[in-house]
């Protein structure tokens, strides 16, 4: 299916050092999860609130690679839609390379669309992301059409044969429609309109968690042979401990709103700090089976809308301690180049 | 498991697509018209009323709208009778007025299809507007919208369209009224009928609002009017022609209802409604076919319209199949 | 294939040479074609495939939950010996709860929501075995507590809503083990599941099922699964099982070319490679199953003999393989190629 054959085969691990492209600052989001106003009256409900993120700070340089993990319910797939401005700001501050976009939510016209074509956003399910009544070239070609008007028609047609190409398919699938496809042919569709403006920075959400292993190998060969070739920025969203290693150069892991640990991805998986990350990582399925029980972890992800109080994670950690359940840790860099927020790693109490 | 088959299908065929055609024709739709009898029935009955409306004055042998061409002296006239003094031919006999059933049912229903047709479109468009933005916009627009709709929906349609009728009634001169029943009528069933429309097209909307494609024309940072027109509308209306079918059925009661009440068509124009009022006084004097052929009429045609509407309903969503 | 059940006890299911048709207006599909497989008290076998391999669809033949117009056309089903592809649906319906057990991806589709979990368990206690209602309390009580369930005293008269997503799938497992069925079908059953809830519910049916003797069959994507619970694996591919051996070889040392590409292309934690393995292609159409080997346009080892004649399951290494490579008598060469030099460095 994918004729790319990179010419690469060394390291790309670069731009540990690189000018920062994104930087989020305190970034939160919280829904109303109230009951109708009648209902609440009628009931003596309080008002509900989801913090769905609260307070997550982060920076990705250019070039790199930063992952968000956690179970569900962590609020990574909501900090990806806070930076493309699906979602706007409860809280917080976004830049991007040097201009503000925290209210791009709620801006349009020309000049916010300069910045929005910057970056783009792949989503997790293939046979939602499509509209499945336009045909494919229409579709890829929907970005030209609003962003560069003067592009003739010719010549957009011309482009979208060239990105259908780029991402392993054939100029003449433009005419097909999106019922056609498979799951990963439909997941290269995506990427190839998220590639139309040829955009700085991409935030993958989930972006093979809906495709088989085969397929998903092919998908994320793919993402990496693009971002060799452009010199891409992304923001990688997953579940997946594993595909996160592969994709990373670092990673963030989140807790229910909150980042518990970032470190880069080979310290992570070497020497992860926050017991969460710990956890996490014991908790993935070994191909080598024998031997290496998983280990147990006890509990549940607990309901965002009531959560624990201090560090979320408290009722699930086994270090936890009155501190613990009472004060909101803070994420604290560490001389390794981690940040964990964890009162026992602080403390030193563990490792 | 069954997805699974349906996933593999998924994958592009290697041929060339066929013409418009012959891919109509290989698809589904057709594929389940033509095994099922009834639905072919209810085809052909509904073809046949259109065409007979659609044609009515080259069909008809006679113009029941116009007093000049009535002969009194045919009234009554029993059915597949010929008159001795006019010579006429009555198919379906004709009523007191000498007017022919025959012509009036063609003509009626050339009235009730109208009126239906164009109460459906306005409900339509009504609601499915009102939707679009209560499902799109929500907050205190959805809020309005849908308690206007919920408190109208608390009155019977019928009631409703009375409603709307009178109120309109009482606005226009009486020396209007007959010029204007048809404007009047029209409306008065779609202002009964949005709710429907709108209630479906908020649910199809607030759906399809929060699927990935919107959401990628949203970071592609497209205007709202963009994303509302051409990737939300066309993807909700589906559900809408479907109601839109069996809504037709509906309408066309509801005119036949309003007008055998007495407050729809005006005799001299009679509809199959009115066409029914006035064949009710003969009902028990002999002269039945002045009431039964407009009833037969009216009956075949709201059936085979809702049995279409049915059809296309559970051929239109997969959930059903 | 061989038809001696792993070890000397008869085998609790033994599937032969089954098909499963569906018949479309515009041809018959051939969903499953030539399925053969063994499971023996106490054993778990991992069925593992793609979306598209027949691997759920083997479960729902088994328990003759296929959705129509599909239908078993050719095959045996035996349970405990006794042929039951062929049983009516009203004889089948008592050996569903009492001798299979099932269990599905999402829990909240296998409990009813308007009645509370004690209800349910009970219900199905007594419907399949002599108890009375206040046995049938107790017993269900017990297997709360068998399948951890916090303070299950408090927990019997709550409803399915009231639990979370792992107590839900621990719920799900009480009731699949209430009547001690000799075989349970697991389909998924971690897929709707955190990682971290995933091992548990993992461990928590391994273990009572071990306790049991009962036969599981464990349907699943996911490598990781099958690597950590199942004792043997069945490989699918396209509607036909590709391979199937004990869990170590066929993990370790894959043989169908097809499983050698599935497991290079699974990201690992162990090492880092810059490229993930790729199986150019897709998994074929239902309609378009080439002949042949079903894999062989995506197979870089195809040979001309691959095109037009279908491998059985030959013995290769430690498991069983259908590909023309582990032909005894004639093996078709390896090719070097980017799937080897890839190699599974696992």
């Amino acid at each position: 299916m994918s004729q790319i054959q990179p010419a690469h085969t060394g390291p790309t691990r670069t731009a540990e050092s690189g000018e920062v492209l994104l930087q989020a600052t305190d970034l939160a989001r919280h829904f109303d999860v109230s009951r109708p106003w009648l209902n609440r009256v009628l009931e003596r409900a309080e008002k509900l609130s989801l913090k769905a993120v609260d307070g997550v700070s982060f920076t990705i340089r250019r070039g790199e690679t930063v992952a968000l993990v956690g179970e569900s319910g962590c609020g990574k797939s909501t900090v990806a839609r806070l930076i493309v401005g699906l979602y706007g700001l409860t809280r917080g501050r976004l830049v991007f390379d040097g201009q503000e976009i925290s209210d791009l939510a709620g801006r349009s016209g020309r000049q916010a669309a300069a910045i929005r074509q910057r970056f783009q956003m792949i989503f997790q399910d293939p046979y939602a992301s499509l509209n499945p009544l336009w045909r494919v070239g229409t579709i890829i070609g929907e970005p030209l059409r609003f962003f560069r008007p003067e592009m003739g028609a010719t010549d957009r047609h011309r482009r979208v044969g060239e990105l259908l190409e780029q991402v392993g398919m054939s100029a003449a699938d433009a005419l097909r429609y999106p019922h056609e496809f498979s799951g990963g042919q439909r997941q290269r569709i995506s990427i190839a309109r998220a590639l139309a403006n040829e955009p700085e920075f991409m935030v993958c959400d989930e972006p093979t968690s809906a495709l088989d292993v085969s397929v998903q190998a092919q998908i994320l060969n793919l993402m990496k042979d693009l971002q060799q070739q452009y010199g891409l920025t992304y923001l990688f969203i997953s579940h997946d401990m594993a595909v996160v290693k592969h994709m990373a150069d670092r990673i963030a892991v989140m807790y229910l709103g909150r980042i518990a640990e970032i470190a880069p991805a080979d310290q992570l998986f070497a020497t992860p700090h926050h017991p969460y990350s710990r956890m996490l990582l014991a908790a993935v399925p070994s191909l080598e089976g024998e031997g290496r029980e998983r280990t147990t972890i006890e509990g549940e992800v607990p309901n965002p809308v009531h959560p624990p109080s201090g560090c979320a994670f408290h009722p699930r950690c086994p270090h936890a301690n009155a501190r613990c359940r009472a004060e909101v840790p803070a994420l604290i860099a560490r001389s390794d180049g981690s940040e964990v927020a964890c009162h026992a790693v602080e403390e030193g109490r563990i490792g | 498991m069954s997805q699974d088959v349906q996933r593999t299908d998924a994958s592009p065929v290697a041929a060339k697509p066929p013409g418009a055609l012959r891919t109509f024709l290989a698809s589904d739709i057709v594929y389940s018209w033509k095994r099922q009898p009834v639905v072919i029935l209810a085809t052909l009955v509904t073809l046949t009323m259109f065409a007979g409306a659609l044609f009515a004055p080259w069909i008809a042998p006679q113009n029941p709208f116009d007093p000049i061409e009535l002969e009194l002296i045919d009234a009554f006239s029993p059915p597949l009778t010929t008159s001795d003094f006019t010579g006429n031919f009555y198919l379906l006999g004709s009523d007191s007025q000498g007017r022919d059933v025959f012509s009036a049912i063609l003509y009626g229903s050339r009235i009730s299809l109208l009126v239906g047709f164009a109460a459906v479109l306005f409900a339509l468009a009504l609601g499915t507007a009102l939707g679009l933005m209560a499902g799109f916009r929500g907050g205190w627009r959805d809020a309005l919208i849908m308690r206007i709709a919920d408190v109208q929906l608390t009155f019977p349609s019928i009631l409703m369209a009375l409603l709307i009728f009178g109120v309109i009634r009482g606005f226009l001169p009486r020396s209007m009224h007959a010029e204007v029943a048809i404007i009047v009528l029209i409306v008065a069933i779609g202002l009964s009928d949005w709710v429907q429309y709108a209630r479906a097209v908020r649910g199809a909307t607030m759906v399809e609002k929060g699927k990935e494609y919107v959401q990628a024309a949203r970071v592609i940072g497209l205007p709202d009017h963009r994303i509302l027109f051409q990737h939300i509308l066309p993807n909700v209306m589906r559900p809408v022609l479907v109601i839109g079918t069996i809504g037709l059925a509906l309408a066309i009661i509801a005119e036949a209802t309003l007008s055998f009440l007495g407050v729809g068509m005006p005799a001299t124009q009679p509809s199959l409604g009115t066409l029914i009022r006035v064949g009710q006084d003969y009902m028990f004097s002999g002269e039945w076919w002045i009431l039964l052929f407009p009833g037969v009429a009216l009956l075949l045609l709201a059936l085979s319209v809702n049995l279409l509407g049915d059809w296309l309903r559970d051929v239109l969503n997969p959930k059903l199949r | 294939m061989g038809h001696k059940p792993d070890g000397e006890r008869e085998p609790v299911l033994s599937v032969r040479r089954l098909r499963v048709e569906f018949p479309t207006r515009h041809a018959t599909l051939v969903a499953l074609d030539d399925v053969s497989f063994d499971i023996a008290p106490g054993e778990v076998l991992g069925v593992v495939g793609e979306s598209g391999a027949g691997k759920s669809m083997t479960g729902n033949a088994v328990i003759q939950l296929l959705e129509p117009p599909g239908h078993i056309a050719g095959g045996e089903i035996r349970l405990m010996g006794r042929r039951i592809d062929d049983l009516a649906e009203e004889d089948f319906v008592p050996l569903r709860g009492r001798h299979i057990g099932m269990i599905f991806q999402d829990p909240l589709t296998s409990l009813n929501p308007l009645f509370s979990i004690g209800d349910q368990l009970v219900e199905t206690l007594r419907a399949h075995l002599p108890m009375s209602e206040k046995q049938a309390r107790g017993r269900a009580l017990e297997l709360l507590t068998e399948v951890g369930i916090p303070a299950p005293e408090t927990r019997l008269d709550s409803y399915p809503h009231q639990f979370s997503g792992g107590m839900r799938q621990r719920v799900v497992i009480a009731l699949a083990l209430a009547a001690e069925p000799e075989l349970i079908i697991a389909d998924e059953p971690t897929t709707a599941l955190d990682v971290s809830v995933q091992a548990q519910i993992l461990a928590l049916l391994k273990r009572v099922c071990a306790e049991r003797g009962a036969a599981v069959m464990l349907v699943t994507h996911d490598m990781g699964v099958i690597a950590e619970t199942a004792d043997r694996v069945a490989v699918m591919y396209a509607g036909r099982l590709i391979e199937i051996g004990p869990v170590k070889e066929v993990i370790g040392h894959p043989r169908h070319p097809y499983t050698e590409g599935l497991m290079a292309s699974i990201p690992g934690l162990a090492e880092r490679r810059e490229r993930l393995y790729q199986i150019e292609g897709a998994m074929p159409r239902l309609a378009a199953i080439p002949p042949g080997c079903a894999f062989n346009p995506r197979c870089p080892h195809a040979a001309e003999r691959c095109r037009t004649e279908r491998p059985e399951l030959l013995p290769a290494g430690g498991s069983r393989a259908a590909c023309w490579l582990h032909d005894p008598d004639n093996p078709l060469p390896r090719r070097a190629s980017a799937g080897d030099s890839q190699e599974v460095a696992r």
